[in-house]
């Protein structure tokens, strides 16, 4: 048992996930994405760090399209989930973005009870057939959050009525009820306090068993602790891609040592 | 000294005194500026407050006052024999038209003022000499009529002198006051900035008062009405047949039936279009779409209601006769119908309703539609079941808002749905509202004490409640609404 699912893990560690060649992003004159080439593997939690207004959040949304949704974005270059192109014409970017959840700086949930916060997307794409189904899901979800047992008797009550870092969970619980290949997170913590911190970093670990996440975060201590691969971005280059501790503790290029090192940033 | 030259002088004097605080603060501080308190404009400006501010407010009082004096002071020298056939009310303004006659031919030069002074009744003709300086009177002036209109004269000369040298006085006094406690460590600045604190309550007091006075009077005459009509017959009545002559019935309910079912054909109208508008504007269209687009909607919210009540007696209306009329479907006799004044008055509350909401959608914040963009929603998905019910509140606060528009629109009703009031469910028959019938009743030459003239303010009583109500629950709502996401 054991050791079947130790060698499943190492098969599936070198999946690649995401690829992306030459992808150039620019908002109206302004070049934000300067050709980054980068492979995301499967079941990896990978950091995106840099400097604010480097284009962490810029090339994140390129990951789900989420970019299509601002009138003067425009994305070139391939980026290939599974090894197909998600900007073809023929790849509906609704669909793909519920195979590609996000999670958001702020936590956003909807004015809606935090049951129905849950079942949105579920409920948008049928994925259930019946009300137990759907309970089961919720259920499911909100417990892969690690939320379940602060709400399970609450579930009518309104999703804004939470506290800060249980409104973040929930929206995790409400972007894995898609059942996602692929879990975005825009700085999740940066509005939370360090406990409810402590409890999403802990979660982001868990999540790792059943997704791929890929995380931008502004703290390096947060990229170090939660992270597997880490990519550098500056000014809207990709600088340096690589293990975590060896980015953390060896890195290659000049800009990214300056970085963690706190000259930069 | 007439009034306006009496303002003037006030101001020229604040001003000259503007300039000597101004000039003592900067003496008293040796000629150096940064000594003072405060700016040295803000002495000129306490002197000049000190002295016009007390002296105006005294000559408006005044203004106010002395004809009510007067008025009352005359009425009581005139001898109950010249008031016999009439009330003392219409004496009065006999009084006053002679006396003010007298005041244009002595300005044109017809007459001395001694002339004025000395005519006697009996002697001349007084309604043709004033005819002759274009003043016209109903009737010939009798001797007290004339003597109590001398009188009237009279008083308002000495009231009028008196009243410009108690204002100058005051202008003097106050400027004395002030320039005589301008110092460099007076502290000008915090006395002018209290001054303008003052003013400012004192507008919005104002508008307050304005406000309140006007529900009184409503009250006032609503009780006269119903002290001349009983409450239940009006409340609960179904026939709406005022006759001048008396016996009329005054039911309420034909007119609260018109009223409320134009509204609802309006609201009908305008909120579908409206709403779907504002979530086009918002949600869809470019910004460059919606830069041209939201100004040509606000554009219907300036056309004047005339305007649209001759859109539907013109064109709306007989083009639903040619439909429903007799040569069509046979249901509608004559253009002017609930119907036709309903959709007109749609029309003209789509941008108030479409404006409103646009704003509305625009507060729901983006994180909102992003979080559903990104669970895989398409956009029609994000704005039914996001966008929608988070703006939800203030969407109704909007409609509320329309339907007391809806509720008080006059010009649209009286030239489109006609003039007969009426309890019937056909939309295709003409009806009319509480608010046409308070103009009706009150422009004809009824008696103003009548229950036909007094009806109208008991109207605009029952309206003026159930529009107040209807902006209140609006209000609660939509504040309710802002506090959630701020
Ligand atoms: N919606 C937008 N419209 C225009 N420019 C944007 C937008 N979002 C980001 N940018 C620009 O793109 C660059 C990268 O921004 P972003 O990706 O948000 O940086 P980061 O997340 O690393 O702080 C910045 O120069 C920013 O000004
Ligand atoms: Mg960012």
């Amino acid at each position: 048992m054991f050791d079947t699912d130790n060698a499943k893990n190492t098969m599936t560690q070198t999946d690649i996930k995401f690829s992306a060649k030459n992808v150039q992003v620019f908002y109206g004159e302004n070049h934000a994405i300067k050709d980054v080439n980068v492979e995301l593997e499967d079941k990896t939690v990978t950091a995106f760090i840099g400097p604010s207004g480097c284009g962490k959040s810029t090339f994140l949304r390129c990951l789900n399209r989420m970019n299509d949704t601002i009138d003067i974005c425009k994305v070139k270059g391939d980026i290939l989930l599974d090894g197909e192109d998600i900007y073809d014409k023929r790849v509906d970017p609704v669909q793909l973005r519920a195979k590609v959840g996000m999670v958001f700086q702020k936590p956003n949930p909807f004015p809606k009870s935090i049951y129905d916060n849950v079942a949105y997307g579920p409920r948008i794409h049928g994925l259930a057939r019946s009300k137990a189904e759907l309970d089961e899901i919720v259920e499911k979800s909100l417990r892969g959050a690690a939320i379940w047992n602060e709400v399970k008797d609450r579930l009518d009550a309104p999703g804004t009525g939470l506290s800060g870092g249980q409104q973040q969970r929930l929206c995790i619980a409400r972007a894995i009820a898609t059942k996602p290949e692929v879990l975005l997170m825009d700085e999740p913590c940066s509005a939370l306090d360090p406990i409810a911190t402590a409890q999403v970093e802990e979660l982001i670990d868990d999540l790792r068993k059943d997704f791929s996440v890929v995380i931008v975060t502004h703290s390096m201590q947060q990229a170090a602790r939660v992270s597997q691969k880490t990519a550098f971005f500056h000014l809207g280059n990709l600088v340096e891609f690589g293990e975590t501790p060896q980015i953390f503790t060896n890195p290659e290029d000049e800009r990214t040592e300056s970085y963690i090192t706190g000259r930069i940033g | 000294m007439p009034s306006n030259w009496l303002v003037l002088i006030v101001l020229a004097l604040a001003t000259i005194g503007f300039v000597i605080g101004r000039a003592r603060a900067i003496q008293s501080a040796g000629g150096e500026t940064r000594d003072l308190h405060s700016l040295p404009s803000y002495y000129g400006t306490h002197v000049a407050m000190m002295a016009a501010v007390p002296a105006i407010g005294l000559l408006l009082i005044w203004l106010i006052a002395q004809p009510l004096i007067i008025n009352s002071s005359v009425a009581s020298s005139i001898p109950d024999s010249a008031i016999a056939e009439t009330d003392l009310g219409l004496v009065m303004s006999d009084v006053r038209r002679v006396a003010d006659g007298l005041d244009v031919a002595v300005s044109q030069g017809a007459m001395t003022t001694q002339d004025a002074q000395n005519l006697n009744a009996d002697e001349t003709d007084v309604r043709a000499e004033l005819a002759k300086v274009g003043v016209a009177l109903g009737s010939d002036v009798s001797v007290p009529i004339l003597e109590a209109a001398q009188d009237y004269r009279q008083k308002s000369k000495v009231g009028s002198m008196a009243m410009a040298a108690a204002v100058l006085t005051l202008v003097a006094g106050g400027m004395f006051f002030a320039v005589g406690r301008t110092n460099k460590s007076f502290r000008a600045r915090n006395v002018v900035e209290s001054g303008i604190k003052t003013l400012l309550l004192a507008a919005a007091s104002l508008a307050i008062l304005t406000t309140l006075g006007i529900v009184l009077s409503l009250v006032f005459n609503t009780v006269e009405f119903f002290k001349l009509y009983p409450l239940s017959e009006f409340f609960f009545g179904l026939t709406w047949a005022p006759s001048f002559g008396g016996g009329s019935e005054l039911g309420f309910l034909p007119l609260l039936w018109g009223t409320l079912y134009i509204s609802i054909i309006a609201l009908a109208v305008a909120v579908p279009i409206g709403l779907f508008a504002a979530i086009y504007l918002s949600e869809y269209a470019s910004p460059k779409m919606r830069s041209v687009a939201k100004p040509l909607i606000e554009i219907l919210a300036g056309i004047p209601t005339i305007v649209y009540g001759l859109f539907a007696l013109l064109t709306v209306g007989p083009l639903l006769v040619s439909i429903f009329g007799a040569d069509g479907v046979g249901i509608m006799k004559a253009g002017t119908a609930v119907m036709t004044a309903g959709l007109v008055m749609g029309v003209m509350l789509i941008p108030f309703v479409s404006s409103l909401s646009d704003d509305i959608i625009n507060a729901v914040p983006q994180s909102l539609r992003d979080g559903s963009y990104g669970l895989g929603a398409t956009r029609s998905e994000t704005i039914k079941q996001v966008v929608l019910p988070a703006a939800l509140p203030g969407i109704v606060g909007a409609i509320l808002l329309a339907a007391s528009r809806a509720i008080g629109e006059t010009m649209i009703v009286v030239l489109g749905a006609g003039a007969a009031a009426r309890l019937s469910l056909n939309p295709f028959e003409a009806m009319t509202t509480v608010t046409a019938k308070i103009v009706s009743q009150l422009t004809g030459d009824a008696d103003f004490a009548s229950p036909e003239a007094l009806v109208a303010f008991a109207l605009a009583m029952a309206l003026f409640i159930i529009t107040l109500g209807l902006n209140v629950v609006a209000l609660y709502i939509v504040r309710k609404y802002r506090e959630q996401y701020e």
